[in-house]
């Protein structure tokens, strides 16, 4: 399947849910879409269309919270990234762990370093972070402030 | 029967992130295996948003001590990706130099330990004497044995001088020899197919769902190489074979790196050759607002980097994904319904942390056994004497 | 005590313990046991479990969840013991300094007898790390005739 054969079928089959779309380059296309959207597209893109999951990158964007999911369709050589918005009072999407199992950790990751939460997923732990860190602290968001006294940030000179 | 459960870990003392297996046994068939990572984690993202553009290079180096060259050359890609930017043709023929450099040292690297873990140690010092010949090149090209400090947003830090051209290729050219004779070893070894073959499988169909990357998927006979696939560098521009196979198992891994390391030295002589005259660098001053990705064929499969810019000199967010990441979770496909004895290979197979192997405790829920990791390879070392004795009678 | 010494000096057996490190130290102590370097002539082994260890070679920027480990690990090493730091992580964590999940360097969780710099050392600066730590015990036992160090 060629690129515009790809970009054709998913704008015509969720042109409600997209509501913007931005071609960088002849290999890199983000698609913004509706949060409740993102389980349909992504089950979409990954079985019907036969893309490769790569990752999915949150952004804290001070005001909103973004989560971009990478998919990378390997024979048209495009890199396709879903980006879906969610308000700083909800942090919620739906999980894409039962589509696919190669969401399951980077879900977790998410839900540890941002803390948002992902519906339906069947495991949300902690993965990266230690035992005894703080709940509700998290780490890569960009209001994140040192929360242990005892943490030594020079070089002892 | 019973179940016992085995703690793998957590201490890796060799390759990236550092995990904590928890296998569950019953009798020698395990059952089941969970995972906790988290030892290695040092905030690298976050770190990231603090630096400027330059400094961010050499952080994202230091993500991994064996992929020092993929980090960076997947950030610059992204990097240049916002700014709609190549790198002059000479920076592309250097960075691809380097790039196979690493991934020659690094299947060197994973196949003495692979050796070392079947009871063959005289792969792991062949593997790794050879290695050394490797590093020396990257000592004449970039100056440091590891962490090679070559890249740079627009172009690479450091030219390849023309007197020490004929140095690289001779040592590149000198372990071809010794690289055909370990892979005639390993093909025609009775043991080492008894070892390996029919071993830790991972399908086509669970390598697909679990994204698999890297050689971990091209054993699967999933045909997956963004170097094929998405070519940068100048892999487009050079004569090379993507090595497939089909079985899954851990023998066909070992044969994808086998071959892959002939092709790496095909690609470098190559790019050697065609060296062309001209600018390394195309100095960038500033970085516009945007988004950019960059993604490269490390040793271990797809790396993947996503950088954010708001208009300033740092980064506003830095998406860093290693190949490991995604390879690890097949370790539930692979390791499940083996014997403890292969869990050691099994494990091994994906290149994800040796060191794990080095540091294992098997403990019986009584706390009536007690296994070190020291042991466990025992035990795998044993399976080996036991085949060899068998065969032989 | 003076047997002990010498016997201790004689052959020192290596543990290696990554507490968060990118690997490259870890290599390079490897790369230390591989021909071209060679560092069982001086009687070093690299040993599987902590129990049989006389030195404890450390690297990596001590990440939280290691810290409990580290300590746990140095309290099961038999005496006399020696711990050495190795690369510029285990120093002052070097680009780790900031980190969020790096909170102190190595020497605030245990002590430290040697530290080797680099980012990696070459194999050749850990292994004459490691000799001049020997001649050091030397040296202290020759002017004082008793081991003064009873860690």
């Amino acid at each position: 399947m060629t690129r515009d054969e790809i970009l054709q079928q998913i704008t015509h089959r969720f042109s409600e849910e997209i509501i913007g779309k931005y071609e960088k380059s002849d290999k890199r296309v983000y698609f913004d879409i509706s949060v409740s959207a993102i389980v349909p597209m992504a089950q979409f893109i990954f079985k019907d269309l036969r893309a490769r999951f790569n990752i999915a990158s949150a952004v804290d964007g001070r005001e909103r919270m973004e989560i971009l999911y990478h998919f990378t369709a390997e024979d048209a050589d495009l890199v396709l990234s879903l980006r879906v918005i969610l308000p700083k009072s909800k942090l919620e999407v739906d999980s894409l762990t039962p589509v696919f199992t190669a969401a399951h950790w980077i879900e977790r990751e998410i839900h540890e370093l941002f803390g948002i939460n992902f519906k339906g997923h069947p495991k949300l732990e902690r993965l990266l972070l230690p035992e005894d860190w703080p709940e509700g602290v998290h780490p890569l968001r960009k209001d994140y402030k040192e929360w242990d006294p005892g943490a030594i940030r020079d070089r002892g000179a | 029967m019973a179940k016992t459960i085995i703690p793998i870990g957590p201490y890796h003392p060799l390759q990236e992130e550092p995990e904590f297996f928890i296998l569950t046994v019953e009798g020698e068939t395990v059952v089941d295996i969970d995972l906790r990572i988290g030892y290695n984690h040092r905030g690298i993202e976050k770190l990231c948003e603090q630096q400027t553009y330059d400094q961010v290079t050499f952080v994202v180096e230091r993500v991994c001590g064996i992929c020092s060259t993929s980090h960076p050359f997947a950030y610059t890609q992204a990097v240049e990706d916002i700014l709609s930017i190549e790198a002059p043709p000479r920076a592309q023929y250097i960075r691809t130099i380097i790039a196979e450099g690493e991934r020659l040292h690094s299947h060197l690297l994973w196949l003495g330990l692979a050796g070392h873990f079947l009871g063959y140690n005289t792969i792991f010092m062949w593997a790794w004497k050879l290695r050394e010949e490797i590093l020396d090149v990257m000592e004449i090209l970039s100056g440091n044995r590891n962490n090679y400090a070559m890249f740079k947003v627009g172009g690479v830090l450091r030219d390849i001088k023309k007197e020490d051209i004929p140095t690289v290729q001779k040592k590149v050219d000198s372990i071809v020899p010794t690289l055909k004779k370990l892979r005639s070893a390993v093909m025609d070894d009775p043991v080492l197919h008894a070892r390996t073959k029919g071993i830790g499988v991972l399908s086509r169909e669970a390598a697909i769902d679990y994204c698999a990357v890297g050689p971990t998927a091209r054993a699967s006979g999933v045909a997956r190489d963004i170097r094929k696939n998405s070519p940068y560098g100048v892999y487009d521009q050079v004569d090379w074979n993507m090595v497939v196979t089909e079985n899954g198992d851990v023998f066909d891994k070992v044969l994808v790196r086998l071959g892959e390391m002939f092709e790496s030295v095909k690609i470098i002589t190559a790019c050697l050759s065609q060296l062309p005259e001209g600018e390394i660098d195309c100095h960038i001053t500033e970085v516009p607002p945007g988004e950019g990705i960059g993604h490269i064929e490390a040793p271990r499969g797809e790396c993947f980097h996503y950088v954010r810019s708001d208009g300033t000199n740092r980064p506003e967010r830095h998406k860093i994904r290693a190949p490991t990441f995604m390879n690890l979770p097949t370790f539930k496909k692979t390791v499940i319904g083996g014997k403890i004895p292969d869990t050691v290979i099994t494990l091994a197979a994906i290149d994800p942390c040796y060191c794990c192997t080095e540091r294992m405790t098997v403990q019986d829920l009584k706390g009536q056994k007690l296994y070190t990791g020291e042991d466990l390879i025992r035990l795998s070392q044993e399976k080996t004497d036991q085949i060899i004795a068998e065969m032989r009678r | 005590m003076r047997l002990l010494e010498k016997v201790f000096l004689k052959s020192l057996w290596v543990f290696h313990l990554a507490t968060g490190s990118c690997n490259n130290c870890d290599i390079e102590i490897l790369d230390c046991l591989t021909p071209r370097h060679d560092i069982e002539r001086f009687g070093m082994l690299l040993t599987g479990s902590i129990k049989h260890a006389d030195v404890l070679m450390v690297t990596g920027a001590v990440n939280r969840q290691c810290i409990p480990r580290i300590k746990r690990v140095y309290e099961q090493m038999p005496k006399p013991r020696l711990v050495v730091a190795i690369g510029e992580c285990a120093l002052s964590r070097g680009v780790f300094m900031q980190s969020y999940n790096c909170p102190m360097p190595l020497d605030h969780v245990i002590p430290v007898d040697v530290y080797i710099p680099g980012c990696p050392p070459r194999p050749e600066a850990i292994m004459a790390g490691l000799l001049k730590l020997i001649e050091r015990r030397k040296e202290n036992r020759a002017e004082t005739g008793r081991e003064n160090d009873s860690r």
